[in-house]
Formats: structure tokens, sequence, C-alpha cells
């Protein structure tokens, strides 16, 4: 399949303020040297707990930061040594839905309006009925009605106002729609919904998502391949079925034992509860950075960090449990 | 509902109103049900189905322009709503707690954790000098396992983490000797290793001092975990009560059965779609009482459904399980 975006050992630090003269800065290292591919048509989940670099990975890829080290390739062009037009075109082709639906639409647009502004930015279109039109087309395509085009975002309720943050997303035809969390502000059974959308869209439009999500239930219903991210690396990567089933990080194991869920309720399995919480990304200690959380941890995971190694086809782990050579 | 339980709170019809200007939003109608002693109970609901009134209105908490019109909240036998302030006060954040969802900003950022819970404990136990509340603390926070106890006892708010503050939000439940802990969406803020933490606590704690829980949450998973009884509020009613059996393997109100069917799933085969409950919650200032409330996005209503509005009932004459479906009883199929 053809590769979209390929990130290579991308990395992102944000120094924070000097406290002293004569000492250099602390470094907040929120992306640690992240690789993979984002093929067409496919479905790629990164799932993490907070401050484990996911956001940040979603804003580099909207051009939104510049990675410290490291570049990202779409359609084998470093999208952050563009400029211009160039840049406007890609831009164009990778779009963003964000989680929280009131906070992402201006309060004082109308729906139609804040759904035509990408059109009216990307000039792709001048005519004020062809730019309406477009905007209706979206707005039917997920779920909105003609009425709709000039109500305020506070009069929708919160899975309406979402459906808006998707046609506007979708209105220039992009390749890539990025979902940062995207349903994680909804009612399960909006939820649901929004998720039907995704499929629907996916599917008609031949789309490319890159879902990222804290909730391993949407991943794990949205994703053929999934990354597991811990303090800004990908631990574990593999298809659905890798994750889920053939589960290798002990990070991951931890973190399906965790989730509470509907079937595992009733039966009462005893859950594998991690101790202690994730450590701050400012000083990282040398080593794996699970070490300090990890029921299987080693002499070596002290003083080592282990590579991503590809443990079987298409399956890669960063552990020294699977044979990590140093 | 049965004779030997040990019933520790008793909720009758209690219905709480709020005048707006919009007018009457019925926020709560007629909510019944019991909490056994040391069995926890879940509340599940979406958001705007009232869970939150629900926690203040037992508590008596209910504030302007809101009003509890009518019910009965019986603890340990003595209704909480007819009790006088002083005695409701002695009552709450004492052998009554609750915790929040954000516990941040539960504590005053300016002072100490350990002074504030401090506080509790002298409030409600005349008597006690400040070492020895200090003493507790520590003790509590150990109980809780907050590491390194007496350094974190003089930290403030700020320099906790979302999982440690919350132990500290237990801590402070707990340090009054609560029996009764009303937990409004816990671990909402909190990340999944955390979350389990967290819960796993309460679990312990519940066998240890025999407190009784309550969870309010949007998370039928986690009730179906830690519950033991679970209630499920739609719009301001009792949809559907029972044991987490009942609820969960043999659920017999179609918002129930939605609910279930539209949570992704963690086992089993990938579906291409999810089960959706069509629609949205209705406005609460815009119900209707003369018909089932659900009936607009329930695939099963029939005409009856827009006619009457079904009470909770007792499904197939079992003790332990109740809803306000007219299909509860008959022949509704899980689809």
């Amino acid at each position: 399949m053809e590769v979209l975006i390929e990130a290579k050992d991308v990395h992102k630090d944000y120094p924070l303020k000097r406290k002293s003269l004569f000492k250099t800065p602390d470094v907040v290292k929120a992306v640690r040297g992240v690789s993979f591919r984002l093929r067409r048509g496919e479905t790629f989940g990164c799932v993490g707990e907070s401050g484990c670099g996911k956001s940040t990975l979603s804003r580099l890829l909207i051009m939104l930061e510049e990675p410290t080290v490291g570049e990202i390739l779409y359609q084998d062009e470093n999208i952050h040594q563009t400029g211009g037009s160039k840049k406007l075109r890609i831009r164009e082709k990778i779009q963003l839905v964000l989680q929280d639906p009131y906070l992402a639409l201006p309060p004082k647009m109308k729906a139609g309006d804040i759904v035509a502004e990408p059109i009216r930015i990307h000039n792709t279109d001048s005519a004020a009925t062809a730019i309406r039109e477009r905007v209706l087309d979206v707005f039917k395509e997920v779920g909105l009605k003609e009425d709709d085009y000039y109500r305020y975002p506070l009069s929708f309720s919160a899975g309406q106002r979402q459906m808006i943050n998707i046609a506007r997303a979708v209105i220039l035809n992009p390749e890539i729609v990025i979902l940062d969390e995207a349903v994680s502000a909804l009612d399960v059974s909006v939820q649901a919904n929004i998720l039907n959308l995704f499929a629907d869209l996916r599917e008609q439009r031949g789309l490319t998502y890159l879902l990222i999500a804290h909730d391993i239930g949407v991943v794990k219903h949205m994703c053929a391949r999934i990354g597991v991210m811990y303090l800004g690396k990908f631990v574990e990567l593999g298809s659905n079925t890798d994750i889920f089933v053939k589960t290798l990080h002990p990070y991951t194991h931890a973190l399906l034992s965790a989730v509470p869920t509907i079937e595992k309720g009733l039966e009462k399995q005893p859950i594998e509860v991690l101790t202690g919480e994730v450590p701050s990304p400012i000083n990282i200690p040398p080593g794996c950075s699970f070490e300090s959380r990890c029921p299987k941890g080693m002499n070596i995971c002290r003083q080592v960090e282990p590579k991503l190694i590809e443990s079987e086809k298409d399956h890669f782990v960063a552990c020294h449990l699977y044979g990590n050579e140093s | 509902m049965g004779e030997q339980k040990d019933v520790i709170l008793s909720v009758r019809d209690l219905t709480t109103y709020f005048y707006t200007r919009q007018g009457v939003v019925r926020a709560l109608e007629g909510v019944s049900f019991d909490v056994e002693k040391g069995k926890p109970l879940g509340i599940v609901g979406e958001s705007g189905s009232g869970k939150s009134v629900l926690a203040l209105s037992i508590l008596n908490l209910v504030d302007e322009p809101g009003r509890v019109e009518r019910g009965e909240v019986i603890y340990k036998g003595k209704d909480l709503l007819k009790m006088s302030k002083r005695d409701l006060d002695r009552l709450r954040g004492g052998e009554i707690a609750m915790i929040f969802s954000d516990p941040m900003s539960a504590f005053d950022p300016t002072l100490s954790v350990g002074s504030q819970i401090t506080e509790t404990i002298r409030r409600h136990h005349t008597g006690v000098g400040k070492k020895e509340a200090k003493e507790k603390v520590i003790d509590l926070f150990q109980k809780v396992k907050i590491p390194s106890p007496t350094e974190r006892f003089d930290e403030f708010p700020s320099r906790f983490s979302g999982g440690m503050i919350q132990r500290a939000m237990i801590a402070d439940a707990l340090s009054s000797n609560a029996d009764f802990i009303i937990a409004d969406n816990p671990t909402q803020a909190l990340d999944v290793t955390i979350q389990a933490q967290i819960l796993e606590l309460t679990n312990e704690l519940q066998r240890t001092l025999g407190t009784t829980f309550v969870f309010i949450t949007n998370s039928l998973p986690i009730l179906a975990r830690y519950a033991d009884h679970i209630l499920v509020l739609y719009a301001g009613t009792v949809a559907e009560y029972g044991t987490k059996k009942a609820i969960i393997q043999n659920p017999r109100h179609p918002y129930t059965q939605g609910l279930i069917e539209s949570t992704p799933r963690l086992s089993g085969e990938r579906l291409a779609r999810l089960k959706t409950i069509s629609g949205e919650s209705p406005r609460l200032s815009k119900i209707e009482l003369d018909r089932c409330i659900f009936a607009d996005r329930c695939n099963e209503a029939t005409e009856r459904c827009l006619m009457k509005r079904p009470v909770l009932t007792s499904v197939k004459g079992s003790d332990d399980h109740f809803s306000a479906c007219f299909l509860a009883s008959g022949t509704m199929v899980r689809v």
C-alpha cells in the first residue's frame, strides 16, 4: 500500500524557562524518536496516557510544531521544509478534528460559515453560491440539516457540534484526517454515532485516519494498526490482533488489564494494577522509561534503553524481554 | 424490596426541579432505590441525566434556583430532607462524605493538603489535638497509599498529581470515619492505569473498613466491575435498577440495552459498525409527563408508550430487578 506519511525518528523538545543564568534550562522531551508509516486508506491508532506525547505528535503532523530532530514526509516530501503555496496545499490534505466540540468552534460564527471558512482561506472556490452548495453537501454527508446552516454553535448538541467539526475537516477533500481524542468528550450513545460516521466517511471518501485516543475500546474498534506510546515513544506497534491478542510489552499488558469492560466486569478476573505514575518527561532516567513501574524489570532495563525491534512480522516492541540487542 | 436486607440508605420518590427563566427543569422525577450496607451502588447516566443533581439531592445540598420538591432520603432511619441544619452538618462530611471528579478544586490551593484534612478531623471530633490529628492524617495517607506520607503532609495541592490528590480526597472522606461515601465521577480526569489504582483502592477500603460507596459515572464498564447494584438514570428518572448481573446480562429496558451495545468492546470480533441509540437525550425543561420519555429514541415503542408513562415495576416478580418499560416483563428480546 502507498505510504502517505512517513515519520522518521521524530523528536520534539520544549525547553523550559531558564532557572539560573549558570544552568542549562530544563527540557521537556515530549516526543523522543517516533517513526511510523501511515498507509493510504488505513486507520492507524495511537494510544497512551496523558503526557505520552500523542497530541504533540498530531501537532507536528499538521505543521503547528516543527520537530527538533527528524523529519515527517508527506508523499516523500518533508512537510516542515515547504513554504508558501506548497505548504498550504499540504495543509489542505492533512486535517484535524479536535476533542472538545465546544471550544473548537467559534461561538459567534454560524455553522455554515464555520464550515465554509477553509474554502475561503484556501480559495478553492470563489462564487458564494458554489461555496454554499459545497457546504450543504458536506452537511448532508455528516448528518446535519440544511436549516443548520444559519444556526450558531451554542444551539447545537455536543454530537451535532462534533459533526460541524468533522464537516469543516473534510470540506477541502483531505487525504488524511487526524482524530485527536475526537470522541472522548461525548456520551457513549453519541460516541457510537460519531464513530459510525467516521467509518462511513472512510468508506465513501477513501480517507486515511490517524486516531489518537486514550480510550482503548475506541482504538480497538476503529484501528487496523496500533501504536502504544509511553513517555514520548512507541513501546509496541502492530496490527489490532498483535496488540490485543498477541500482546508483548508489559505496559500494553497492564494497560489492557486496567481498562474496565462490560465483559470482564462479570468475570471478576483479577486486574494487574501498575504501581506508580508516569515519570516526568523532564529528567528522564537512562534505561527503559517504563522500568520504574514494570512488574518484569531486570537489571539491564535500568541501564540500556531498549530499541523498537521487529519481534514478529510487522509487530514491533521495545522491551528487553524480547531479545533486544544493545 | 426484600426484608432481611441491611439497607443503609433508602431513597423514595425523590423529585428535584429547577426554576429557571426558561421554565421548570425537571432534573429528577420520582427516583427510588435502596443501598445495602457494604454493597456498592453504581448510578450510570449520560450527561444531563441528573446524576449529579441526584447526589446533591441525597445530601440535601440543592441550591437556588433548584428545590427538592418531594420524596424521602432515609439514612439509617432518619430522613435527611427533614433533618435540622445542625444535625445535617454533623452528618455531612462526617458519617456521609462525598468525593468529586475534580479533587484539585475541592482543596484550597493556599493551604497544605495535610492541614486541610486535619481541619476535617478536628471539626468532627471535638477534643482531638492538633498533634493527634496530624498523626491520624499520616495514618490515613498510608491507608490510601500515598507514598512518603510524612513529607506529603505539608505539601500544597499543586504538588500532588491527579491520582495522588484523589487519594488525598479519599483520605479526607475517611478522616471523619465516613460510613457512606458518594463518589461523583471519581476517576473522570484520570488515566486508565491510575483509574484502576483508585478504584481498586475503594474496593479494598470497602472490604477492610466496611465503607459503603455509591459511584456516579457515565461509564457502564466501570460499574460492571466495581458496583454491586446498578441504577440506570435517563432524563431524571430511573430507567432500570437491579443487580449488576441482571442489568448487564439481562437488561430489560431498551435504553440500557442501547448503552451496552453502543460501548466498544475489547474482546471478540471487530464490528464494522456500532449499534447506536438514535437521537439524543431530551431537554429536561421539555419533558412530558404523560408518555414514556424514551419513546422517541426507542425502536420498540408502541402506541401505548406515547399515551402513558411506564412506572418502575418489578421484572417478572423479581425483588432485585426493576424496569420502567412496558415491555420489561413481556417478550422483549435482546437484539
